[in-house]
């Protein structure tokens, strides 16, 4: 394991993330438009499995994911960017395997996810959503995973496209279905039949779900079921990952 | 193995789609030299480097770099060498010294703080260590790279059209950069120009490459001695009379030229013959063919710069 080259990769990511201040900031403002106006606006109960909860408990772990979502696809997609930019080079000729480049890129990646779900989370706390101690420190290892899964999914894409043109049709097309179809601001029973089957497709409708459960005590499916579906998917996309990669590049 | 050469292939080839970028290529070049590949837009320059640089795979040949196969011994290859891209390559959000640890860090060099305190010095940009590379002019940030491809003290330094889109004053101060660090690293330089005055005065030996061909490869001394023409350059009280009695001469502008095999040799005797038919030499000089000259005598075109204008702009932005 080449160690010190996945620390390096991890470390720009963290160090590019952080200077980007205006970003993080602006980052914030969908999730404080949906507490405003759905979370503490809207006084309407939800039934999560025989329980009620306030609608701005239900939407809370929600927009942590769609945090999650956001940052980690834009980390992994950045790629394009580190091609276009020339720095990619500088990665693909240092004495290095593709896959460690991997690794650092979607580790790194996952870690400015998680930063941004914790903003998230302190701005839900903010509008009144609770958190136990113990929901904080288990959902931490949830959201990285579901941030690992997330990050290498746009790797795949960005290695699989050949231009940056085409990253906005990603965000259009595939990121914000994948947030509105995961659950996350309502229940999927609602949607119609061929809408369902592809929020069941969704890895984030899982992601939102076993966060929910964490949070509410309460989900649609049973954790063990979300949970084991996230690690598969978080095992598949980074073989793919890697191997696009390596691939491609 | 005795006498390794620095770069060595054999019918290194490189095709795309419907292309040869690379024909056949037959390379050597020693240790400690400076080598040119001079070449005008699209004679494969960046193609050879890439390939040499375990980028590209090659479409069939072989290629060693300090005695290691390009394909087989990819890690080898890479740890020898440094390379300065022909398009930026550094991560501009960051700040000079960040590049360079991080550099250092995926190379494993040891005692990094002071390799790094030793390139930035020797590129002198020590002082603006510590600014994001965005704020770098175009000068600056080439520089800043070809200190980063030192770091961790390869054998082969490759600089892919290190001037490119900078000013000439910018030009002339990398380029004693690169004479500079020639002797203080120790090390063999490989750089691509379509630059006529880089190669000519910066390079030990030049080959010219067109097409993915190398056409000639020579020191440039010798490259521009393959072309007859040398000519003596002079100025006489009588253009037309001295035209007559001089063999291959012509005036132009004013003056007399004569086109001759060896200028040093002759101009005794063309002195000689003018005093004799009493014409008065007001001025002499010798005009040397130029590297142009031998492009333009081996493939029947000229190595244009103006083509070049669509890289500056490309470059702007970002350098
Ligand atoms: N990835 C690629 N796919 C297809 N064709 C390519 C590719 N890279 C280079 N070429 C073609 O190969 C030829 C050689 O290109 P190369 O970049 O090696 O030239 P160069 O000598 O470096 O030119 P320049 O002075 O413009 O940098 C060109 O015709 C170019 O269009
Ligand atoms: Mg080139």
């Amino acid at each position: 394991m080449e160690l010190e080259a996945i620390y390096t990769i991890w470390l720009r990511e963290i160090k590019r993330y952080l200077r980007a201040k205006e970003r993080i900031i602006s980052s914030l403002a969908m999730p404080i438009f949906w507490f405003l106006i759905f979370g503490s606006g809207m006084n309407i109960a939800m039934r999560l499995a025989n329980t009620e909860v306030k609608y701005s408990d239900y939407i809370a772990p929600g927009i942590i994911a769609m945090a999650l979502l956001f940052t980690s696809v834009s980390s992994g997609v950045s790629v394009i960017w580190d091609r276009e930019f020339g720095f990619l080079k500088e990665m693909l000729v240092a004495p290095i395997s593709r896959t460690s480049i991997v690794i650092g890129k979607s580790l790194g990646g996952a870690t400015t996810a998680l930063l941004q779900g914790l903003m998230i989370i302190g701005l839900s706390a903010l509008f009144g959503v609770k958190f136990s101690l113990f929901s904080l420190v288990s959902l931490l290892p949830l959201m990285l995973l579901i941030s690992i899964g997330f990050v290498n999914l746009g790797l795949i894409i960005a290695s699989l496209m050949e231009t940056i043109e085409g990253f906005q049709l990603i965000m259009n097309f595939v990121v914000m279905p994948l947030f509105f179809l995961s659950g996350a601001l309502f229940p999927i029973d609602n949607l119609p039949y061929f809408l369902k089957i592809i929020s069941l497709i969704d890895p984030l409708t899982y992601g939102v779900d076993a966060m929910r459960y964490i949070v509410l005590g309460a989900s649609h499916l049973p954790f063990s079921i979300s949970l084991s579906i996230i690690t598969i998917f978080v095992f598949i996309t980074s073989i793919i990952g890697a191997w696009v990669f390596n691939k491609k590049q | 193995m005795i006498d390794v050469y620095a770069i060595e292939t054999e019918n290194l080839r490189k095709e795309f789609k419907n292309i040869v970028a690379v024909d056949d290529l037959n390379l050597k070049v020693n240790k400690g030299e400076i080598f040119g590949l001079l070449g005008p837009n699209g004679a494969g320059k960046t193609t050879t480097i890439s390939m040499l640089c375990t980028i590209l795979k090659p479409t069939s040949g072989k290629a060693f770099v300090n005695g290691y196969d390009v394909v087989k011994e990819q890690d080898k290859v890479r740890k020898s060498i440094g390379i300065v891209f022909q398009d930026p390559s550094l991560d501009d959000r960051l700040t000079a010294r960040e590049n360079l640890e991080m550099h250092a860090s995926l190379y494993g060099v040891k005692e990094k703080k002071q390799r790094i305190k030793e390139v930035l010095e020797l590129v002198e940009l020590t002082e603006k260590a510590d600014m994001l590379v965005k704020t770098f002019s175009g000068g600056m940030k080439r520089r800043l790279e070809i200190a980063r491809g030192l770091v961790h003290h390869p054998e082969v330094l490759f600089l892919d059209e290190p001037t490119l889109g900078l000013d000439p004053q910018t030009r002339a101060h990398i380029w004693d950069y690169i004479r500079d660090l020639a002797k203080k690293e120790n090390i063999t330089i490989i750089l691509t120009t379509h630059y006529m005055e880089e190669a000519d005065s910066l390079c030990d030996r030049i080959a010219i490459i067109d097409h993915g061909k190398i056409i000639a490869c020579d020191t440039s001394e010798k490259l521009k001695k393959t072309l007859k023409g040398e000519s003596i350059i002079l100025k006489v009280s009588d253009n037309k009379k001295a035209e007559k009695y001089l063999d291959n001469a012509k005036v132009f502008d004013g003056k007399i030229a004569v086109y001759v095999k060896n200028a040093e040799k002759e101009i005794t005797k063309i002195l000689f013959k003018l005093k004799r038919h009493k014409i008065d030499v007001y001025e002499v000089s010798i005009r040397k063919p130029s590297l142009n000259d031998v492009f333009l005598a081996l493939t029947g075109r000229e190595i244009r710069d103006e083509e070049n204008n669509k890289k500056l702009i490309r470059r702007g932005p970002w350098s």
